[in-house]
């Protein structure tokens, strides 16, 4: 299949969210732009990988495209609809999360077979035995064994509780799935696995995937495309190859250095950051990612840059125009 | 010359409601001035509570016994819990992914400091504070003066961590015990706080023992590395020489399972260890590896025997070497 030629399933369109937080009793209360003018659109198949550093809004994003949180500004759309104010259930039959924490994100108390069951039982639209076969083929599905069914999450390794995660994930055959830090807690044998299980399942059941992640080498793994949050904003997006082989704006690519690989010998990289972090109750005037930046000029300190668009891909930075 | 630290047949027990749980069942390190010893595993595999063993810091129920262990020429074994007070802060450090675990958030980065300090060494509260100041510079916190006055929920978590180095290395250890410290950091923080370790470690001839779960660090900024699983160090040797040729199938496994940009082609699986740990309960017969090993065959039930290959290089197989060199 072409990704070019169905209409997106994802969307976001100009999607900005603020909050207010208290700086103490007498302090007036702050605004933080945690997400500021996102926008991107996804089709059908696609994996989009969204790379950024704490407190980069990678989060806020994932919260506002699920339907959970509502934009400031902007709308996100599902298969054409606006994500907030979508019917739970519809929404829930359109697009499932992941998230990092297994051992947090499954409540204690169910069986794993209820747990994987929620959705299917919330859709209202199948019987007991129907349900029953559904939750049986889909914890094959993902590589769990049988008898694991009438287990507790606690009863489970870290590497299970993620596919019983999936799992319920995918029970409702959504189209699109937000990984949210899907391997973060795993240990690298168990991260393999599950960035397997997730390639193979998007491929047979056709997903389109939001993989949000801090780790650059997982995003290069699965995902098709990239892009590169900064306090908020997307400061580069771009085919994930062009973005490896190419990477434009000086902070894709102080990330990229940072990316260590298993190969001795080669020391740790020296980014050229400075010490100063980025503060998202602070953002800089201009260029956000200019008090880090070691090709800043005077202009990147006073005069925000505009998205430089190009064929498939986009990068904000007064270098490109 | 003498080595830092010398570890004999170090284990940790821990009598729980099964049995007897061991985490730790016999391992050796030796670690020299300025050099870093990676210590890798995964979760469960030993390698925190073998730092915690020779740190003496382990739960009040767990049993620790060795043949030997040694930092320089101070014999570890007999120290009680008020000799190893005098010992850690002074020659032996330790750091966590956590800074709020060797922090306290009720008292400011230079009381902290300073207590550190004058625990160990006899100076004036005002010296402790200008070698406090010294030492937050030069782990790269900039304005230390009013850093020191500052508790630790007043500063980021990158400044946090360059806090607890600079705690850790107030006195100027020998050896540093570094468990995880850069896990919970963002990457390009990660890399600084690396090559932080490294320029400090350079300059005060410090020994490092790192326990990582990750290969990636471990490549990077170690000259050797021991490969811990269930509780036993299954391979050691030179850093270059372990990454370029695995010996033990358990290396080989988790070192296929890495991405590496540009190396696995997107569509193709990453490697994978099949099944579970097993459970350290009670004694392990045979290889502890052999239920996930792809080439584990009748005689690994047996007793393993540690095989040589090369200076300084071993790991506990039965496989022939020959056997083990066909590509993964």
């Amino acid at each position: 299949m072409i990704p070019g030629a169905a209409p997106p399933i994802l969307e976001a369109n100009a999607l900005s969210r603020s909050f207010q937080v208290g700086q103490g009793l007498f302090a007036a209360p702050k605004t933080i732009t945690a997400v500021d003018d996102v926008s991107f659109a996804l089709r059908p198949g696609e994996v989009l990988g969204i790379v950024g550093e704490s407190g980069c809004g990678k989060t806020t994003l994932a919260r506002m495209l699920l339907g959970l949180m509502a934009p400031s500004v902007g709308e996100a759309r599902i298969d054409g609809r606006p994500a907030h104010g979508l019917d739970g259930r519809k929404r829930a039959r359109l697009i499932q999360p992941v998230f990092q924490d297994p051992y947090s994100s499954l409540n204690p108390r169910r069986r794993i077979r209820d747990i994987v069951a929620l959705p299917l039982i919330a859709q209202r639209r199948f019987g007991a035995r129907d349900i029953d076969r559904q939750v049986g083929a889909m914890l094959e599905r993902v590589g769990l064994a049988p008898e694991l069914a009438a287990r507790l999450p606690v009863q489970l390794s870290g590497g299970q509780r993620q596919r019983v995660a999936i799992a319920r994930a995918l029970v409702a055959e959504p189209k699109v799935v937000i990984c949210d830090e899907p391997t973060s807690a795993l240990d690298v044998s168990v991260q393999a696995q599950i960035l397997n299980l997730l390639d193979d399942l998007r491929r047979d059941l056709n997903l389109t995937y939001l993989l949000i992640s801090h780790n650059l080498a997982v995003v290069e793994h699965l995902a098709s495309r990239v892009a590169v949050m900064y306090l908020g904003r997307i400061v580069e997006e771009a085919p994930v190859e062009q973005l490896f082989a190419s990477p434009r704006h000086p902070y894709t690519r102080a990330l990229l250095a940072s990316v260590l690989t298993p190969e001795p010998g080669l020391g740790i990289p020296d980014v050229g950051l400075g010490t100063t972090l980025p503060d998202p109750t602070n953002v800089p005037a201009g260029c956000r990612f200019h008090p880090r930046c070691p090709q800043a000029m005077d202009t990147c300190r006073t005069v925000p840059p505009r998205r430089v668009p190009a064929q498939d891909s986009s990068v904000e930075c007064h270098l490109f125009g | 010359m003498t080595p830092i630290l010398t570890v004999e047949r170090l284990r940790v027990e821990i009598p729980v409601k099964a049995g007897l749980l061991r985490p730790v069942r016999g391992i050796d390190l030796a670690l020299s001035a300025g050099e870093t010893h990676g210590l890798v595993g995964e979760s469960g595999s030993g390698k925190s509570l073998t730092a915690l063993g020779i740190m003496g810091l382990l739960p009040r129920r767990a049993r620790r016994s060795a043949a030997q262990l040694r930092l320089g020429d101070l014999d570890l074994l007999p120290l009680g819990e008020r000799a190893m007070e005098d010992v850690r802060g002074d020659r032996l450090a330790m750091i966590f992914q956590e800074p709020m675990t060797s922090l306290n958030p009720a008292f400011t980065i230079g009381a902290q400091l300073t207590e550190t300090l004058r625990r160990h060494r006899r100076v004036s509260r005002r010296e402790a504070l200008e070698r406090a100041a010294a030492m937050l510079a030069r782990v790269g916190i900039s304005s230390p003066r009013t850093r020191l006055a500052q508790y630790p929920h007043q500063l980021s978590g990158g400044l946090r961590q360059r806090a607890m180095i600079a705690m850790a290395l107030l006195c100027e250890p020998r050896l540093l015990i570094a468990d995880e410290p850069t896990t919970a950091l963002d990457v390009t923080v990660q890399a600084q706080i690396l090559r932080l370790l490294a320029e400090l470690q350079r300059a005060m001839g410090l020994a490092i023992l790192l326990i990582t779960h990750d290969l990636s660090v471990v490549a990077r900024v170690a000259q050797c590395v021991s490969v811990m699983y269930a509780g036993e160090i299954v391979e050691t040797g030179a850093v270059a020489d372990v990454f370029a040729r695995p010996m033990h199938p358990y290396t080989r496994g988790l070192l296929s399972a890495v991405p590496v940009p540009g190396k696995v082609k997107r569509g193709e699986p990453l490697g994978t260890i099949a099944g579970v740990v097993p459970s350290l309960v009670g004694e392990i017969d045979g290889c502890a590896f052999r239920t996930r090993c792809p080439a584990a065959h009748d005689a690994c039930v047996r007793p393993v025997p540690v095989r040589t290959a090369g200076a300084g290089r071993r790991y506990r197989c039965h496989l022939s070497p020959g056997a083990t060199e066909a590509p993964p």
